[in-house]
């Protein structure tokens, strides 16, 4: 008897189909892995079973949950399902959580809703939820509000919520996308466990294949709308029958780490500019006891407001031409190392150079034209109201703008993939990957020695990333690029980087080779890293892959 | 296209069409006295009748348009010139000495009820349409300061303005660059509602005897002047206080549709 039956399952939205023909079940307690990328039409198929498409969404086809009819039933009827047969967590826990009421209401809320409880009684059930998900009443009491909460906390607590009712099926959508490798683990962890303990069914859906080897009995890869594979997990990773899922299997793999040096400092560096490459003893950037605090809100009135120490007492060089990683878990000062090593912030203490000069918000032009970055997120790293050649020619401020500058725009933009062409169009018709590809080339445009890389890939699919990783590794090649790459991602890292500092609460805990700290981590914070990343068991690939 | 915008934008144009007009053509000549003729109703040779003067209201509201709508777009031009780039400086400094300085003088601005204080403005330097002019555009200010600032904070974390200043540009230039363009649509809708606060304040103003003096037409004159007449004949209060409603509704309603129409988010849904 299978809980969830989904049988021919078409959506259009207006008149365009975004799912296709799906079909699939799923029996009580079974986990079932839903792949695919960006647009691939996994979220719409979760959707249309908890009946939540958006506004203009037609659904055909039939879901058949527990014996209902889902596609056919009324709204009233499907409130009533909603949260107590099937429940439901999203992507963004930031934002998945009602900033004015506290955890235990929220949890509570529920209860109250479907079972007509007193709020006392709720609560007592909402605490026993939330201790069930690693919340417990000693460190967080029910009267939390969600902005006292880290990102895998909140996380928590809308899985508290989905489960409050022991729903018969949970859909996941993207549930650790947002969070760094080691929440990550935590978080599939309790819900692999969840669905054992309580028998309840899981669809766990993503974009990294690598997730779902250790949790699904089954996985579905889905593609434009249409599954192209279904089959249990193993079978799938130890032979996958389709192209597409083996093209997905390899952007999931670890990448070889790059040899170091690839080339002799200062011979391959600076195509452009006169500045010396390197400073006087041979480092292209110098990074010397920084120190940078925040002052965090007063405990009580009148207290004295608290330092906490973001980065502490960090030193390191960069060669001119290498790639370093820079690994740390959420919260351990990276970003604020990034932001002051690009002369955005200022340091407490401590000292930053490049090639010689000091590195702060008033050091001179030319200097800062030596070092671009890129950012994180594709969507909010453009001013939508500009083209993407005058984007992409933004940096031009520092140097001038040369004569031929739309030539050396189309210079970029065909270094990265991109056609001259595209200089003209305007980045809301780009997709997250080109887009991550705009934003390269306009780190590029100034011929840069050093690019910094803060998260640049995490928020891709997992075959994109592997394409702007190799992107990356021929820019370097062609440019003699050094690249400090920041990332929670220690797979990622070790894809592009010969070497690798590792961060934990402000300090450097560990600097070495990528290769070593990947096989043999010696410090407790990156040993924790390491066994967060997702694998998938070497025996379930072949012996090629596996010397990848 | 947002149910709002059209009839926002059919009655914004009469009111902006007939001040227009009114430079060239008006029915009658707005300032002729005809005592034999006062206080006619509506009529073919006047369509909106004569008061008590005999004059044409047609043409008076006509005439009187160019008043109110210019006084208006005058204190909405104060009121934005200064208040944006205001808003602009503290939200680049937030936090800082002059984010700090401009808070407060809005805070000071907006502690006095605003049209008390335009009375007292005009009552002390007398009264004229300048004068009006002046004291509703001061108080436009800290309005388009505020939501200048509160735009702008939130775009001032966004990726692009730190690759903006990656790049070497100052706060004025990201300011002039990228912020303003991407906050151009809430400004504009604040200026629609401003306008049409601002045809409210004049109208008030002039009811008061404190705004525009004779001979110059407007609207809150004609209505101060009709109201003793108002059960002798309520047409002479009625379509003055009409045209005022009417423009007010429209440019509200415009500015309504204008924000939903502006909004990119919400482009997707409108199509």
């Amino acid at each position: 008897m299978n809980l969830l039956t989904v049988e021919a399952l078409k959506v259009t939205i207006g008149s365009q189909p975004v799912v296709e023909n799906v079909s699939f079940s799923l029996a009580p307690g079974e986990i079932l892995g839903i792949v695919g990328e960006s647009g691939s039409g996994k979220s719409m198929t979760a959707l249309a079973i908890i009946g939540l498409l958006p506004e203009g969404a037609c659904a055909e086809g039939a879901i058949e949950f527990d014996g209902r009819q889902i596609l056919s039933m009324e709204e009233s009827d499907l409130c009533d399902l909603r949260g107590d047969g099937i429940g439901m967590i999203f992507q963004e826990p930031m934002t998945a959580l009602n900033p004015l009421m506290t955890i235990g209401d929220q949890v509570a809320e529920t209860l109250m809703v479907h079972r007509r409880m007193r709020r006392g009684e709720a609560l007592r059930i909402a605490r026993d939820r939330l201790d069930r998900v690693g919340l417990t009443g000693d460190r967080f009491p029910l009267t939390l509000y969600p902005h006292e909460l880290s990102g895998g906390q909140r996380q928590r607590v809308a899985i508290a919520m989905a489960i409050a009712l022991r729903p018969r099926l949970l859909i996941a959508d993207e549930p650790t996308t947002a969070l760094d490798v080691t929440t990550q683990a935590g978080v599939l962890a309790l819900l692999r466990d969840l669905a054992r303990s309580e028998d309840m069914a899981l669809i766990l859906i993503t974009h990294d294949l690598a997730v779902t080897a250790a949790m699904a009995d089954r996985v579905a890869v889905m593609k434009d709308g249409i599954v192209v594979e279904d089959r249990p997990t193993e079978a799938l990773f130890r032979a996958p029958a389709e192209g597409y899922t083996r093209a997905l299997l390899h952007a999931s793999l670890p990448r070889a780490p790059s040899a170091f040096p690839k080339y002799p400092p200062g011979v391959a560096a600076g195509d452009g500019g006169s500045a010396p490459a390197t400073d006087a003893a041979g480092a292209l950037l110098r990074v010397e006891h920084a120190c940078r605090s925040y002052r965090l809100p007063r405990p009580r009135p009148f207290a004295p407001r608290p330092l906490r120490a973001a980065v502490d007492d960090v030193s390191f060089r960069l060669e001119a031409g290498e790639s370093l990683g820079l690994v740390g878990p959420s919260g351990c000062g990276k970003s604020t190392l990034a932001r002051a090593i690009v002369g955005l912030d200022r340091l407490d203490s401590g000292g930053i150079t490049l090639a010689g000069t000091a590195v702060g918000p008033d050091m001179p032009a030319p200097a800062r034209a030596a070092m671009q970055i890129v950012f994180q997120d594709p969507y909010g790293s453009f001013d939508p109201r500009q083209r993407v050649d005058t984007l992409i020619a933004e940096p031009f401020h520092l140097t001038g703008r040369p004569a031929g500058w739309r030539d050396r725009v189309g210079e970029a933009l065909t270094d990265v993939g991109l056609s001259p062409g595209d200089g003209r169009r305007f980045i809301h018709e780009f997709s997250g990957g080109q887009r991550q590809r705009i934003a390269i080339a306009r780190a590029l445009i100034t011929r840069p020695r050093l690019i910094v890389l803060d998260e640049a890939v995490s928020a891709l699919d997992v075959r994109v990333r592997a394409q702007v990783l190799d992107l990356l590794e021929r820019l370097q090649e062609r440019h003699g690029l050094a690249y400090l790459f920041i990332s929670h991602d220690l797979s990622v890292v070790g894809a592009l980087t010969s070497r690798c500092l590792v961060m934990d609460a402000g300090r450097i805990v560990e600097d070495g080779p990528t290769a070593r700290i990947l096989t043999a981590p010696r410090h407790p914070a990156t040993q924790r890293l390491v066994a967060a990343t997702p694998k998938i068991p070497p025996g379930w690939l072949t012996p090629e892959e596996n010397r990848r | 296209m947002r149910p709002t915008l059209l009839p926002g934008l059919i009655l914004t144009a009469v009111a902006l069409g007939a001040a227009l007009l009114s430079f060239v053509w008006t029915p009658w000549d707005p300032g002729a006295l005809a005592v034999t003729q006062k206080l006619q109703p509506p009529s073919a040779a006047h369509w909106f009748g004569t008061d008590h003067l005999g004059r044409d209201i047609l043409s008076m509201l006509m005439t009187g348009a160019r008043t109110s709508l210019s006084v208006a777009l005058v204190a909405v031009g104060i009121g934005a010139g200064i208040g944006v780039p205001l808003g602009l400086a503290a939200a680049a400094r937030r936090g800082g000495v002059v984010d700090g300085v401009i808070a407060r003088l809005n805070d000071l601005i907006f502690a006095f009820p605003a049209l008390v204080t335009a009375i007292l403005f005009t009552a002390s330097l007398g009264p004229s349409a300048m004068n009006a002019v002046l004291a509703i555009g001061i108080f436009n200010i800290p309005v388009f300061a505020r939501v200048a600032r509160a735009g702008a904070l939130s775009l001032w974390t966004l990726d692009y303005i730190r690759a903006a200043r990656v790049a070497g540009k100052g706060a004025t230039r990201i300011s002039a660059e990228h912020v303003l363009p991407n906050i151009a649509s809430l400004l504009i809708v604040q200026a629609t509602i401003q306008f049409s606060l601002g045809i409210l304040a004049e109208a008030g103003l002039s009811y008061v005897g404190l705004g525009a003096q004779p001979p110059t037409p407007s609207w809150g004159r004609m209505l101060a002047d009709a109201q003793t007449f108002v059960t002798l004949a309520p047409h002479v209060a009625l379509f003055p206080g009409f045209a005022i409603v009417l423009t007010v509704l429209g440019l509200n309603l415009l500015g309504d549709g204008l924000r939903d129409a502006l909004d990119p988010r919400l482009k997707g849904r409108l199509a």
